[in-house]
């Protein structure tokens, strides 16, 4: 993520002194500082802060998880405070929050652990201020895995909850 | 036989009858016990049936070779080369000349006729104790149509394995299947089924959205499943013959996934996740809410009816990590029955209700295994990077399951093995396969 992040913001052609690494920016919460930091902020672009692009590829819409847990690492924690922060800010929208586990497991054992790793990440955000009613969950278990090698190097990766932005909240 | 006979009158245009006379069973040594030592294959011959009609040579040889695939496959049984054949049946009413067959070591002789009229079959069949000289139990004959003949063939040959083993037989039996094309980060699932050995594949949904796991009503009509076309998963119902679904009611804000009928086909049970935490529910078919069996802070899944209906068997993670446990069918306490090294998922109940099969993962391997309903005698069939998700041939011998390789170009696709651990076998589908589901036997 944070190099993909990274490239994006380099085509981006923003200026990048002021960016250091884009999940501790996430983490202090400072949303608006790229677009800040000069340069046309194209709507819904990456460097507009306000879009799904920005809270995907700057705050960093995913967390990752140990073998067969579902409790948030320090460093998830750090990123959604980042997406809890976002999502306080830009009200407009809701999210889907996808529970994934890696091909070690047996199918529905995965979709159910999917759900704990989802709800996981809900409950946080809900526990940092975002209304419920604007999170849903759902677990895909094995069945949506991004990387497809049969080794730690890519468990590690599909091993996730990722939110998904969706469009507002109905009035 | 007379029974059997009588029973495949019953559906499906097929009807079946004695070909002559009744006979007394043959006590003959002409007997396979499945048991768990190494079995030489019996070795049988099956001339080509005779066409008794001008037009149903193509048939006839049709039909022979799927009886000699069936017998073949269980690796209870070896067919004799064809050109290692003495004498030749002329005709199938023609006596029988044991001593040619005895000396190409053939224990059984298995004999039939085909004769097409209009769009009407009929197969005929006589099975022979070759030393023992003696026909064993009696002819049978089964009319249908042209486009069954596979499922004639396959019941000749259930009518020969049953005779021969004592057991019930499994061909004449088809498969529910997720059909998987698609690499492993763009897969793409749709349910199809087929017959047991891989012949007739139809497809019963697109591949829109994920499908998971369909599992066989118990009259084999109807199949459940669950589907992400909404988005989330949650459980339909699938007529076979009308291809009409219905998604089963749910509570919005959940997922339901696992689902699997209860012996009456109209209760099932499911795993229900609310808030992350994934408990075991069972709820009418019809509709009308879901009753929660299992409330617990852990993962309860993949339930599965005893054969008479009174217990559950199904995994939990309540131990730490997962195993089985057996509680009734209406909620309740759970005794766990699995304890050996490594987690334990996907338990389902064998059709005779002697055996739980179930996914064991250990040390990084997968295994398929069964176990007694107390725990006991715990035996691994197979083992891979990947095996999961068994299901119960309807004689309860040989167990169908999914097996995926490893790495990036990693397939899934469907093996069937016997419960003694013999007899691995690839079962050839169209494209890549998962989640098996065996119907009981056709009527």
């Amino acid at each position: 993520m944070t190099t993909t992040a990274k490239i994006l913001l380099l085509v981006a052609g923003l200026a990048l002194a002021a960016c250091t690494d884009p999940s501790r920016l996430g983490g202090d919460g400072a949303g608006g500082g790229i677009g800040g930091a000069g340069g046309p902020i194209v709507p819904g672009s990456a460097n507009d802060p306000t879009s799904a692009a920005y809270f995907n590829q700057t705050i960093g819409d995913r967390v990752l998880f140990a073998v067969d847990q579902s409790n948030l690492t320090p460093e998830g924690q750090v990123v959604l405070d980042g997406q809890a922060t976002w999502l306080l800010t830009n009200t407009d929208f809701t999210a889907i929050i996808e529970g994934h586990a890696d091909e070690q497991g047996t199918r529905e054992y995965n979709v159910a652990l999917g759900a704990r790793r989802a709800n996981s990440v809900r409950e946080y955000l809900v526990s940092k201020g975002v209304a419920g009613n604007r999170l849903r969950t759902v677990s895909y278990g094995k069945e949506r895995p991004i990387e497809i090698c049969s080794n730690e190097a890519c468990y590690a990766k599909n091993r996730r909850a990722v939110t998904v932005l969706a469009g507002g909240l109905t009035g | 036989m007379r029974l059997l006979g009588m029973m495949l009158v019953a559906a499906l245009g097929l009807t079946a009858m004695p070909v002559s006379q009744a006979q007394a069973q043959s006590d003959g040594p002409l007997r396979i016990e499945i048991t768990e030592g190494v079995i030489e294959p019996l070795p049988f011959a099956l001339p080509i049936f005779e066409a008794e009609t001008g037009d149903a040579g193509g048939l006839a040889a049709q039909i022979s070779q799927v009886v000699s695939a069936d017998l073949s496959g269980t690796g209870l049984f070896r067919e004799i080369p064809a050109n290692a054949f003495i004498s030749n049946i002329s005709s199938f009413a023609a006596p029988v000349q044991y001593a040619d067959w005895k000396a190409i070591n053939a224990q059984a002789l298995i004999t039939g006729a085909v004769a097409v009229q209009g769009g009407q079959l009929n197969v005929k069949f006589r099975l022979y104790d070759v030393f023992s000289g003696a026909e064993m139990g009696s002819g049978l004959q089964f009319t249908g149509t042209t486009d069954g003949w596979r499922r004639m063939a396959h019941k000749v040959a259930d009518a020969v394995y049953s005779r021969i083993t004592g057991e019930g037989g499994y061909f004449d039996s088809r498969v529910v299947y997720v059909s998987e094309t698609g690499g492993k980060d763009a897969r793409q699932k749709r349910l199809a089924i087929m017959d047991y050995d891989g012949a007739n594949v139809q497809y019963l949904t697109d591949s829109s959205a994920i499908v998971l796991a369909p599992r066989f009503s118990p009259n084999g009509d109807r199949v459940l499943y669950t589907s992400y076309e909404t988005g989330f998963p949650r459980i339909y119902v699938l007529n076979v013959g009308s291809v009409q679904r219905r998604e089963l009611e749910s509570q919005d804000g959940t997922m339901s996934f696992a689902p699997r009928f209860a012996p009456d086909g109209q209760n099932i049970v499911f795993s229900l996740s609310q808030g992350g935490n994934t408990d075991i529910w069972a709820m009418n078919i019809a509709g009308g809410g879901a009753t929660r069996l299992t409330s617990t802070p852990s993962i309860e899944t993949a339930p599965s009816f005893s054969p008479d209906g009174s217990q559950i068997v199904f995994e939990s993670d309540r131990s730490g990590s997962q195993q089985l446990y057996i509680m009734p069918a209406g909620g309740g306490e759970a005794q766990r029955i699995s304890f050996g090294p490594g987690r334990y998922g996907t338990p389902v109940w064998s059709p005779r209700g002697d055996l739980i099969a179930f996914t064991k993962q250990n040390s990084g391997r997968f295994h398929i295994g069964v176990m007694r309903t107390d725990g006991s005698e715990e035996r691994l069939l197979t083992a891979s990077f990947l095996d999961e998700g068994p299901t119960w041939a309807p004689n309860g011998r040989v167990i169908m399951f999914t097996r995926e390789t490893q790495g990036e170009g990693g397939r899934s696709s469907l093996y069937s093995v016997d419960i003694s651990g013999r007899n691995l076998r690839p079962i050839s589908t169209p494209d890549g396969g998962s989640d098996p589901s065996w119907s009981p036997l056709q009527n």
